[in-house]
């Protein structure tokens, strides 16, 4: 029964440990003769530093060294932008992991104290004088596009990193001849990703061997040590990293940032074990924030539905300097997703990377997509509402049909499969649409304002082809890489070089293991998270990980069977043809009592006793996986809400999830992902978003004014799937860490939009407060 | 998130922690530290020392003396909101203790604490001060009260003087035939009040005989709705007569505004208007 295992939804075997408090993460490391480091950070959004006097501080109890960037510079080299978008004008301005001159965001570092215990250093920290001469400070990433804004970077007129642009078909012909064009302004508030884990770094150098070890909280220490190498210095093959537990990370884990770089400039230059973790309030400036669009859209289309073309002008807002993947977000992952599920023929659009006095942005759950999906999604009820037709009418006249094997959009990618009519049928079922709607119009007439918002998605995932990582501008392969070892007692590791954080993939990966040649699942341990243990890969990020290190522990369980089917057929004295494989035994066929298990040949073949001529010993098979293109998840979702015509208070009252992420490895894990990605994507539309005063300062400093999603403010979210294998991964799968984020933000968002079209609203910047609403019904109310 | 050096003192007795809060300059008090230490890891606050009076057992509990609740300093939220004899006697407190924060803070926080801190955007003051509560002091003067209307002076200010300390609160029964009510606008962060607003009216013979409202959140103090008790007053509680009432609240909105980048003063001042008719609603229905 063992091989059943594979898509069930059996509990994840890494919450024991979890839940109870008996994880270790990378604040947990102690060293002996470990020292702590703090790092004083800029008050000031943009200024010039005049002078910094660290006598004082150095002079505080405890305190070991105290280093700013004129310490730093020579020592550490800037730390590099690994995504060069190709033929964008892209600019890549000097980030020092220190500022020296100039500071460019409130959380910019500006010095470091390292003291015996992380008290004194905070302590010390108050003792170091900084003279500043403020700057003039641009947040809104349109304002900062234009002439005569505040400019950052020498080197990046108008703050402009990058200008890209997406074409297909003729877009200018498609809106000449529309019969009908609508246009809106879309903002995406800039997002704090907020794992439950700060960040941290743990650096250990010891100089006789020229080795250094880093434990980080990284979704890929992989590239955290091709990258600590190249802004230390330390070769490659002396630098161990280590991902221990890492507390969750929604992308905000990917880039490499100044910190890890500090904290082993500290080690090196001090020679003892130095620790530094980041306090939730660091953690609200000076990790990578996500979002930050201004969308200008416009859409065309016949007299009856049909989408002719959609033209796009998008302002993504940067922060003050390149975070290691921020080019790829608003680009690849985002332009290329412009025909959304829909066969729309003529797309184009223009995209500023804008840089601002912020927090540096990079890829945030959903990457891009959250934004392109928005930008469709809600130009498709605005098309609706203009052509007076039911939204869902103007989706399902639009959706590209069902297709099995590869589907050309404008926008020059292939879907691999797709039946995007089916989940918004399954959807619209769900949630009873018709009925829906009745009991809409019911309320309308009490004066009620409820809204019914369907959106539909495709998102991109399982990054992806290494040549098409190239030929974007990645600085990095993203294939994956996997070993598979029987020892022999028949117990397995697999080691991956992906670094789940909170997916399950240690549960998932001994399911593909069990799924394949019949082991238990308790009897496979999945190792992860450390250079020195595990194979090369790219990492955990962009819904990759089951797709793309899945199939690589697939490939490699299957060379492992092969193996075990020669091996077997030497044993049973049969030829390795006439062996089948059943539930983790090998039989001659039509004689299953003559078999061998698994774990008869994980023995024979390490012992290696009687092993047949030519066949080396051992059970151990290692693959790696370079996927023949992306996969594309797709969906479609339906929420209801209720807007209080007095307040402006939303109640979201229902929310349904039709998902298909092609073949499930754990349904549970799946509905799980779904869960929390839906509420992390209604967050920017009824809640969050940071918000900046006009010198830069951020107001939304702490939890008491950045407004998470609770689950008091979320229904029970209703989720079902649907099942389109990817043609082209070995198991089918496609992943689904973002789908839930990917959709929610437009299905709520139009769906209270949908509750104040009676009152003639057509737009409100997100989040949606209750007194932005207000306000808007106000203005509504007196004939704005 | 990390304190400054501060040195700790734990009181045995009310009478010791006043005699080490007098022994301390700068010292500050600790109870349930659910506005202190918050204040601390973000060293807004920095205090030379703290007086533990968490461990001072004759500081907890709740009575009924003479007609009047006694609530002591280091009572929890939960313990209020949930106790038969907040409920029987003063319904409006036990509804707002019971929506402080969320259960973790309801079961750490206290009631003195909260008080002392006076923060604004608090839901017990607002009850309190609706109630006719008085605070009971100690310090080295000896005892004494203070009304809860006259406590707060201020922004984050009180009439507690140098040295003294809150021991407890004491509420006077709501008299048989009133109806009490506490309705709020949860800020969707802090869960603080945007609006908090208290409802107590009385009945007798068909009318409003009485009216007490207080709403928190709106200006840096509890707000005495002065002009809607007296519309309330001598009313019928009818549908129309709370709407009167609840509009009259205008011009009760004389004190500096609160604002913030949620809910500007003018938002704030709009809510308080619908919140208040909710509240009178409620409490109208619970009356008689």
């Amino acid at each position: 029964m063992t091989t059943r295992v594979f898509s069930s939804g059996i509990r994840r075997r890494e919450d024991p440990r979890l839940i109870t408090g008996r994880a270790s993460y990378t604040d947990d490391i102690k060293l002996p003769g470990m020292v702590h480091a703090a790092i004083l950070r800029s008050m000031y959004a943009h200024a010039n530093i005049k002078s910094i006097d660290t006598s004082a501080a150095a002079a505080q109890p405890g305190v070991i060294a105290v280093y700013t960037g004129a310490d730093t510079e020579g020592a550490l080299n800037g730390l590099p932008c690994a995504w060069l978008i190709p033929n964008s004008d892209l600019k890549t301005p000097a980030h020092p992991a220190i500022a020296k001159d100039r500071v460019r965001y409130v959380g910019d570092a500006v010095a470091v104290v390292v003291a015996e215990t992380r008290y004194q250093a905070e302590d010390a920290l108050e003792h170091i004088s900084v003279e500043y001469e403020p700057l003039d400070a641009v947040l809104n990433p349109k304002e900062a596009a234009q002439e005569g804004a505040p400019q950052l970077h020498d080197d990046a007129p108008n703050n402009l990193a990058f200008t890209w642009a997406v074409a297909g078909g003729d877009t200018d012909a498609a809106f000449a001849e529309a019969d009908v064009t609508v246009s809106d302004v879309i903002t995406l508030p800039r997002l704090i990703a907020n794992p439950m884990e700060p960040r941290s770094a743990v650096a250990q150098w010891v100089g006789a061997t020229g080795e250094l070890t880093l434990w980080n909280t990284s979704q890929n220490p992989h590239i955290a040590r091709f990258l600590t190498s190249v802004v230390t210095g330390v070769p490659e093959h002396r630098i161990r990293v280590i991902a221990p537990e890492v507390g969750g990370g929604f992308g905000s884990k990917i880039p490499y940032y100044p910190d890890e770089a500090i904290t082993a400039f500290c080690a090196m230059r001090l020679g003892v074990p130095v620790k530094w973790t980041e306090t939730r309030s660091e953690n609200y400036l000076a990790t990578t924030q996500g979002r930050d669009h201004i969308e200008e859209v416009e859409m065309a289309s016949t007299a009856d539905g049909r989408i002719t073309g959609l033209r796009t002008t998008v302002y993504a807002g940067l922060g003050a300097y390149l975070s290691t993947a921020a080019p790829g977000v608003p680009t690849i992952l985002h332009g290329l997703m412009y025909s959304g599920a829909y066969d729309i023929p003529n797309i184009s659009g223009t995209i500023y990377g804008v840089f601002n006095n912020g927090t540096p942005v990079d890829a945030y759950r959903g990457a891009g997509r959250p934004e392109a999906t928005t930008l469709i999604e809600r130009l498709v009820d605005v098309l609706a509402a203009e052509l007076g037709m039911d939204p869902v009418e103007v989706r399902r006249k639009n959706l590209i049909p069902k297709f099995e094997n590869g589907h050309d959009v404008a926008t020059g990618i292939t879907y691999d499969s797709g039946d995007y009519e089916a989940t918004l049928d399954s959807a619209l079922d769900a949630a009873g649409y018709s009925s829906l709607r009745e009991a809409q119009t019911a309320a309308r007439e009490e004066g009620r304002l409820v809204g019914v918002g369907v959106s539909t998605y495709v998102e991109i995932c399982g990054l992806g082809p290494s040549q098409v990582a190239g030929a974007v501008g990645f600085q990095g392969g993203l294939w994956e890489s996997a070993i598979v070892r029987f020892h022999p007692t028949g117990k397995v590791n697999v080691m991956v070089g992906s670094s789940p954080h909170g997916q399950g993939e240690e549960t998932t990966f001994a399911q593909i293991v069990a799924g394949e040649v019949g082991v238990d699942v308790d009897d496979v341990e999945v190792i992860h998270g450390d250079t020195d243990l595990t194979p090369m890969g790219w990492g955990t990020y962009g819904s990759r990980t089951t797709a793309v290190s899945g199939a690589a522990v697939t490939l490699a369980t299957r060379k492992i069977k092969d193996k075990s089917r020669a091996l077997a057929a030497h044993l049973l004295e049969a030829a390795t043809e006439d062996i089948e494989y059943e539930d983790g035994r090998f039989f001659v066929r039509g004689s299953p009592d003559q078999h061998k298990t698994i774990q008869d040949i994980a023995l024979m073949a390490n012992v290696a006793w009687d092993m047949p001529e030519g066949m080396e010993p051992g059970l151990e098979a290692s693959a790696f996986y370079d996927p023949p293109n992306f996969t594309y998840p797709f969906g479609a979702h339906l929420a209801v809400v209720e807007v209080d015509p007095a307040t402006g208070q939303i109640d979201l009252q229902k929310y349904v999830a039709v998902d298909d992420c092609g073949v499930q490895i754990n349904p549970m894990i799946v509905e799980g992902q779904v869960h929390g990605g839906v509420a992390q994507g209604v967050g920017p539309v009824l809640w969050e978003g940071v918000v900046y005063d006009e010198s830069g300062q951020p107001l939304t400093g702490t939890m008491l004014d950045y407004a998470l999603p609770r689950a008091d403010g979320l229904p029970d979210i209703e989720v079902q799937s649907n099942t389109t294998p990817s043609p082209h991964h070995p198991l089918g799968v496609k992943g689904v860490g973002e789908a839930g984020t990917i959709a929610s933000t437009p299905t709520v968002y139009n769906a209270v939009m949908d509750a104040l079209r009676p009152l003639g609203i057509t737009r409100i910047d997100m989040p949606l407060t209750p007194e932005k609403v207000w306000r808007a019904m106000q203005d509504a109310r007196n004939g704005g | 998130m990390f304190p400054a050096n501060t040195n700790y003192h734990r009181a045995g007795s009310v009478a010791e922690a006043v005699q080490l809060l007098a022994a301390n300059e700068g010292a500050k008090v600790l109870a349930g530290g659910h506005s202190l230490i918050p204040a601390m890891k973000l060293r807004l606050a920095v205090p030379e020392a703290l007086v533990d009076i968490g461990h001072i057992d004759a500081l907890r509990g709740i009575s009924l003396e003479g007609g009047s609740l006694v609530i002591g300093a280091l009572t929890n939220f939960a313990t209020i909101a949930s106790s038969d004899l907040v409920q029987a006697n003063a319904q409006v407190l036990a509804e707002a203790a019971g929506v402080v924060g969320d259960p973790a803070v309801r079961n750490r926080g206290t009631i003195g604490g909260n008080v002392s801190h006076g923060d604004p955007a608090s839901d017990p003051p607002t009850a309190l001060t609706a109630l006719g509560a008085t605070y009971n002091v100690s310090g080295p003067g000896g005892e004494r009260s203070i009304a809860a209307s006259d406590f707060p002076t201020g922004l984050l200010e009180n009439a507690l003087q140098d040295n003294e300390i809150l021991t407890g609160v004491s509420v006077p029964a709501l008299a048989a035939g009133c109806g009490s009510a506490y309705v709020k606008f949860p800020h969707p962060a802090s869960r603080y009040a945007v609006v908090g607003v208290a409802v107590i009216v009385g009945v007798d013979g068909g009318s409003c005989s009485s009216a007490s409202v207080v709403i928190g959140g709106v200006e840096t103090t509890p707000t005495r709705a002065s002009s809607v008790e007296a519309a309330l007053v001598g009313s019928d509680l009818g549908e129309g007569a709370l709407d009167a009432a609840a509009a009259a609240v205008a011009a009760d909105f004389t004190g500096d505004p609160m604002s913030d980048i949620f809910a500007s003063d003018e938002y704030r001042r709009a809510m308080a208007a619908v919140y208040l008719r909710r509240a009178l609603g409620i409490a109208a229905s619970r009356a008689g």
